[in-house]
């Protein structure tokens, strides 16, 4: 049976498609799927960073594409999870090296050796956008609670509705319980609200995920930080796994709660 | 802020705010009329009415609202009657 390719997008730059694309690949393939993660940022190639793999790049997906190697000798294999390929993009070319046909090739080629390939979406509406969107069979959303962003992700489905692409589904990132707790960032209803389209996940702010990308060492290794644990449950829905979503987004906030923080204000 | 207002009034939360610019500019967004093109057309209504009834130019407002899935375009333009000098509001709706 052939794979499903999966397109991270957001719009807006910044908030967390490559983390989230990155993250995923490893929970997936700790779940012991076939995944191959595909960076379309050509010219500005990150996923590599982010998963660790940027000392092992020979060929690149422009490489690919003008058939100077085949697309297997491209794809870098995962030190730790031997499931889990990238194929990388150029870093010294501009993203009308690849078009829209070559993306379709290419995805077709991988689903049929993978289950998954996930597929990390530059930023912005032009052709690397569409590139991205091209050979997937399913688009995710990434957004974070904040006006900008949401108004991107809005945008984005506008134009993934208008190509003619199926439903999409959306992943909140970088919400602070926090500040949403006393008020001061939207919360995932009120995004929900907005955008009205199905939730896939929503992954909390966690220090623990610079210090992941510092180490080349994407944070679903572990599931043990909130993040992680974010990331895994994600995993679970794409396999078609009903999980609950975290709790700790909606508690509301208390006389105990308020009390402290205005007196933390205040010092 | 003092300490009790914190504690006990109804502070405006950011989130409040953030929701309210998120509502109007997806409103815009979503139209296809950005408010460059919304100027053009308050200053074209201006000029039709004001064949035949002086308008307060000040005190005109042009906006989209979105209700039940329509988007309208509102007008708000207060007339002031030449013979009795002095301004009556009128409303006026139009539907997209």
């Amino acid at each position: 049976m052939p794979g499903i390719a999966i397109t991270f997008t957001s719009g807006k730059g910044g908030v967390g498609k490559t983390t989230v694309t990155a993250n995923l690949a490893v929970a997936l393939a700790l779940l012991g799927r076939r995944v191959t993660a595909i960076d379309t940022d050509i010219g500005l190639r990150n996923l590599d960073i982010v998963m660790g793999m940027e000392n092992r790049i020979i060929y690149d997906i422009v490489d690919v594409v003008e058939g100077r190697c085949h697309l297997y000798q491209a794809l870098i294999r995962d030190k730790r999870f031997s499931s889990l390929h990238l194929l990388p993009a150029s870093q010294t070319r501009d993203k009308t090296a690849v078009t829209p046909q070559d993306m379709v090739a290419i995805c077709q080629e991988l689903k049929k050796n993978n289950d998954f390939v996930l597929i990390d979406s530059p930023a912005g509406i032009e052709l690397g956008f569409r590139n991205a969107l091209a050979g997937a069979d399913e688009l995710v959303v990434v957004t974070t609670p904040e006006v900008a962003a949401v108004r991107s992700a809005d945008r984005i489905l506008g134009l993934i509705e208008s190509i003619g692409k199926g439903s999409s589904q959306l992943i909140i990132n970088r919400i602070k319980p926090s500040m949403v707790r006393r008020g001061d960032m939207l919360d995932t209803f009120d995004v929900i609200e907005f955008l009205a389209i199905e939730l896939l996940g929503v992954v909390p702010e966690d220090e623990a995920i610079l210090i992941a990308t510092n180490q080349g060492i994407p944070l679903a290794c572990e599931a043990k930080t909130p993040a992680g644990q974010a990331f895994h449950n994600i995993a679970y829905r794409l396999l078609g796994e009903e999980v609950p979503f975290l709790p700790i987004f909606e508690e509301p906030e208390t006389l105990f709660t308020r009390i402290r923080r205005v007196l933390r204000l205040s010092y | 802020m003092n300490i009790f207002s914190r504690l006990f009034g109804k502070r405006t939360s950011s989130k409040e705010v953030a929701k309210q610019r998120l509502r109007l500019v997806l409103i815009h967004d979503r139209s296809g009329i950005p408010p460059e093109l919304l100027h053009v057309i308050k200053n074209e209504i201006i000029t039709v009415i004001s064949k035949h009834v002086w308008v307060d130019r000040e005190g005109i407002e042009l906006n989209l609202s979105h209700e039940e899935g329509h988007t309208r375009l509102v007008a708000d333009i207060p007339v002031a009657s030449l013979r009795q000098g002095q301004a009556t509001r009128q409303r006026g709706t139009s539907r997209r």
